[in-house]
């Protein structure tokens, strides 16, 4: 489809860039006392881009942009998740003392900005676009990571950020043109046409590159090898920055990465065809099996050693990109299905943690899970929620988090014997992190008094923690709403499940 | 039926917990009497459950079906039989009666009365649950209260404590829920245990794990699940600590039901779901069974803390059911189609998972109220104390007694049965474990000569004799013990017809049929 017919099914992004361009001049005339208003001009833009989100309903995959993008209910529902995780963390940004006397109009700005990128991440069939995409989002991450200019640690963060990001830019950047180079086209739908023609001569270049591509999105959403950059620069970040980086950049890398060898090594047909199988002779499943193994168990055993809230929830985050991963080598409806809907679930509960990390931070000064000692007594509200989040994150019933892991193993036992050792590594996973989650809830229960007074957040504080709570509780009960969604939006790849 | 009971008994304690936490906290009293109405409301329930349960109805009862997440064909039903009513009524007795032994809990008595309404309803879920993925459920939260029941109220090793119950408990459930899917997925898309019942034994035939029989590893990870509950050496090392640690009432709680919830589990769900693997398995368990037997009691007999001995003697007597389950086996070919055998056996278990819950009930409590007035539970550091408070000794005394399986008491009848039941088939096993018994008198006797009978410590000169709140959470157990010790009638009437059934859907297994 050409440029212009193109822009009508655009508009979503189009009120987003128009948000970026607002903010941008608003900022010029806001005096640094009242630049955190553009805050309400970003929340402002987001809520009209997911209202035309949401009257958009695309049927089919629609190619637009001389198919370099397309637009289908696949990328619509990752969309509502930048769009929500954004709006999410621009209102925790409002309420963080951490961001209190620096000037944040650019920093909203940033953030509505990133929201285009991962749009575009999680629509993009071309290389190219693949590639301008993924810097998009990582450039801007790089600059939030490094927000606070005048505390060290937040500049070692955007530091080792951007190296790291080089880095791995490079070698997907080197992966890609492997992938050009034997075909001839950047067009992911062609580029799956000519592979399945290659012929096994091919099969070595290809999981080179394969394993090339990998290094780029494995980076974005922190896979082990890959994931050297997360502690540190979660540590650093300004806390929402964090909490960002943890949940929306990583749905963005995973819709792409479903995307991408979903298109690529499948048997060369467009997604909708019946039946996916892997191609032969390169062992991509096999890889991403392993990764996905060894990355939920480093994080969670690393996860154990820590100390600060930040970094345990860093780390964390190391190992629910895991087990989402497990999700995409299973190659089936059932796999995309968990994936997404485990995405959906971990905004809530990961956003939710955060928040409370922040709500805490605010009021007693720290992040040191030691000094987390009595809350739960000092502040019934906080240590409730608290406790509701690390039970979701851990996967206990009655909570999303059960009803996500559930889905997930259930999509590798029903994808055959090949995956049971994976499904039993995951489930052995969940395990090790009830361990370190329940530090957090043991430190906050099981240690320290009760006040005289109960200490409970203030308005918009409290109602951000209840806005990821009831959610995190209520699809651990009722999840038929959620699972109809999710299952709408994977139409297009197979019909019903 | 329109009055749908079983939704009644798991959300009375819930609407019980949530006035609990409406009440302002310095309202203690008023908690604590909230707390023993919604519990007395539960017993009530059950008693009415029981006295309209049909014995010689095969299948289940009270039925309620509802539909929750169908797409992913998950359903709310619910059922009773004879295997589950024997489990409700234990538990709905024993809450109630915890709520009194819990009278003189001073820390965050809002909190504690909540979350101990919490696992009551957790525990009565997992009793009446018929919906695979409902019962998973209920088994799984459970375990939030229970954490927090003894990580805050518990004794000084509790927040170790605590956290090891939970990993041990949430280990074996995870290895539970990959092998509910795997039933899930190769019998049809079903949760339903009425349905897996009649689909799985055929179907896990075709299911494969790297080589291995599918049904074997699924009968595996189901029984890992329930092993660790039950528990089973070798994972029975969280038990000891967590009983001991956990306030009376939890222990009263973790040994009378939760520990039933592991033989429950192989009784519905593994023996009649993968026959095969129950038969192909029994020789084993009836080999765990002597271990724990033999085991539980030797340590037993090594505890000088009062309360740790209790907690070991659960592990021998819950070697006895498992030893009475194995015995299913007598009704094959190969054992000459003994199905008297198999049926005693059976019922023995199930009655001796009945009396323990209230035998042991009795011995945490009996603890507790020595631990309440000594501030301490070494089995050495007592002394003479019949002399003092003999209505303490006498109802100590009646609990050993039972405890140690003497004739006239329940303890005996369900021991007895299922030695009868299991000797046609483990005659080696049954006469080793009989040396189980008499290990089980010398520990209790032993304990009881040291605190009670001698020279009386002048320390405990004035100990202050039982009293009446402790009485009544002493009396009703009691009586059960020397009624079901005579006529043991009342609870094996209840399960005879689902025990005969369980058997025969064991028996179809073609590995009994075998000779």
């Amino acid at each position: 489809m050409g440029n212009i017919q193109s822009i009508s099914y655009f508009l979503p992004e189009l009120m987003v860039i128009a948000t970026v361009v607002v903010a941008l001049i608003a900022d010029l005339v806001y005096s640094d006392r009242n630049s955190y208003k553009v805050g309400y001009l970003v929340i402002a833009g987001l809520v009209v881009a997911s209202f035309t989100l949401w009257l958009s309903l695309p049927e089919e995959t629609t190619p637009i942009f001389l198919n370099t993008i397309v637009v289908d209910p696949f990328s619509r529902i990752f969309k509502f998740v930048f769009l929500l995780a954004t709006f999410i963390v621009v209102l925790m940004s409002m309420n963080s003392d951490e961001l209190k006397g620096v000037r944040t109009g650019e920093y909203y700005t940033l953030m509505a900005a990133m929201v285009l990128g991962m749009s575009l991440m999680a629509s993009s069939v071309d290389l190219i676009m693949v590639y301008l995409s993924i810097e998009i989002v990582s450039i801007i991450s790089f600059i939030l990571a490094g927000y606070l200019r005048a505390q060290v640690r937040s500049n070692e963060a955007a530091l080792k950020y951007v190296i790291y990001g080089a880095f791995s830019s490079g070698l997907m950047l080197y992966g890609l043109s492997l992938l050009y180079g034997l075909t001839g086209t950047t067009k992911l739908f062609q580029l799956s046409g000519s592979i399945s023609s290659l012929g096994p001569g091919s099969n070595l270049t290809l999981t080179v590159s394969t394993i090339l591509m990998l290094a780029g999105f494995g980076y974005k959403v922190a896979i082990v090898p890959f994931h050297f950059w997360t502690p540190d620069v979660y540590e650093g970040a300004p806390t929402p920055v964090t909490a960002y980086l943890s949940v929306a950049p990583k749905a963005a890398g995973f819709a792409l990465l479903i995307r991408f060898f979903n298109t690529l090594f499948g048997t060369g047909q467009p997604l909708n065809s019946p039946v996916w199988q892997a191609m032969e002779g390169v062992p991509w499943q096999d890889i991403l099996m392993v990764l996905a193994a060894v990355t939920m168990t480093v994080g969670n055993l690393v996860a154990i050693q820590q100390k600060n809230i930040k970094r345990l929830l860093a780390y964390s985050s190391i190992a629910h990109a895991g087990y989402i991963l497990m999700g995409v080598p299973v190659l089936s409806q059932e796999g995309v299905y968990a994936i997404v809907f485990y995405i959906i679930v971990y905004l809530f509960m990961q956003l939710g943690a955060f928040s409370l990390a922040i709500v805490v931070s605010n009021r007693y000064g720290t992040e040191i899970i030691e000094e987390y000692s009595g809350i739960g007594w000092k502040s019934p509200y906080l240590g409730f929620f608290m406790a509701v989040f690390m039970f979701s994150l851990t996967g206990i019933p009655p909570t999303a988090g059960f009803i996500g892991k559930m889905y997930l193993f259930a999509a590798l036992i029903n994808g055959g014997s090949q995956f049971y050792w994976l499904a039993i590594i995951g489930v052995l996973n969940s395990v090790i992190s009830l361990y370190y989650y329940m530090r957090v809830v043991k430190v906050m229960y099981f240690q320290g008094g009760r006040e005289k007074d109960l200490y409970v957040p203030g308005g918009m504080s409290a109602a951000i923690v209840l806005a990821m709570a009831i959610p995190s509780i209520y699809f651990g009960v009722r999840w038929s709403f959620l699972a109809d969604w999710v299952n709408s939006s994977l139409k297009f790849f197979i019909a019903g499940f | 039926m329109d009055f749908n009971i079983l939704s009644w008994l798991i959300w009375v304690p819930v609407a019980g917990a949530l006035v609990i936490v409406a009440l302002p906290r310095d309202k203690k009293d008023v908690i604590k009497w909230v707390a023993a109405s919604f519990t007395g409301l539960q017993l009530i329930f059950a008693i009415v459950l029981w006295m309209n349960f049909d014995k010689d109805f095969v299948g289940f009862q009270f039925m309620e079906k509802a539909a929750w997440i169908p797409s992913f064909n998950i359903t709310y039903m619910l059922g009773v039989d004879g295997l589950s009513l024997p489990m409700v009524l234990l538990t709905a007795l024993l809450s109630f009666l915890c709520v009194f032994v819990s009278w003189n809990i001073d820390k965050a008595l809002k909190g504690y009365f909540s979350l101990f309404l919490l696992l009551d309803a957790g525990m009565m879920g997992v009793f009446v649950s018929l919906d695979f993925f409902l019962f998973y459920i209920f088994w799984e939260v459970m375990l939030l209260p229970m954490y927090f029941l003894i990580g805050i109220w518990g004794g000084p090793q509790r927040e170790y404590a605590a956290i090891k119950f939970f990993l041990y408990t949430l280990f074996g459930s995870v290895l539970m829920l990959i092998a509910i899917l795997a039933l899930y997925f190769t019998c049809g898309r079903t949760f339903n245990m009425i349905e897996l019942m009649a689909t799985a034994p055929t179907a896990l035939d075709t299911l494969s794990w790297w080589g291995f029989s599918g049904m074997k590893v699924v009968w595996i990870l189901l029984f890992i699940g329930f092993a660790i509950k039950v528990p089973i050496f070798p994972f029975h090392t969280w038990l000891p600590l967590a009983h001991v640690e956990a306030p009376t009432a939890v222990s009263v709680i973790l040994a009378g039901v939760l520990l039933k919830m592991g033989t429950y589990g192989l009784l519905r769900i593994n023996f009649p779901m993968i026959p095969d693997g129950t038969v192909w398995f029994a020789g084993a368990l009836a080999v765990l069974a002597l271990i724990n037997i033999i085991w539980g009691a030797l340590c037993a007999l090594a505890q000088t803390d009062l309360k740790k001995m209790v907690a070991y003697s659960s592990i021998n007597h819950m070697g006895y059911v498992m030893l009475g389950m194995a015995a299913v086996v007598a009704a094959g070919a190969q054992h000459g189609s003994n199905s008297a055998a198999a049926q005693l056996g059976m019922n023995g278990a199930v009655l001796q998972m009945f009396n323990h819950g209230t035998i042991t009930a009795m011995l945490f409590i009996l603890v507790g109220v020595i631990y309440d007035r000594a501030h301490h539970r070494n089995i050495d550091g007592f002394g003479g104390l019949a002399s003092k408070t003999p209505i303490y000794a006498g109802v100590v005394a009646l609990a050993f007694f039972a405890g140690l399986g003497l004739p006239g008491l329940s303890g005996f009848i369900s021991e007895a049965i299922i030695f009868l039941g299991a000797f046609p088939v483990y005659r080696t096993i049954v006469m080793i474990s009989t040396l189980g018994i008499l290990l089980n008198a010398a520990y209790f006797l032993w304990s009881y000569q040291r605190i009670f009978l001698g020279k009386l410590n002048e320390k405990y000169a004035d100990l202050p004799e039982i009293n009446g709140r402790e009485l009544f959470t002493l009396v009703p157990l009691a009586v059960l013990v020397v009624l079901l010790g005579v006529y043991p009638s009342p609870i094996i009437d209840v399960m005879k017809t689902t025990m005969a059934n369980i058997i025969e859907l064991v028996q179809v297994s073609p590995l009994m049929i075998m000779p």
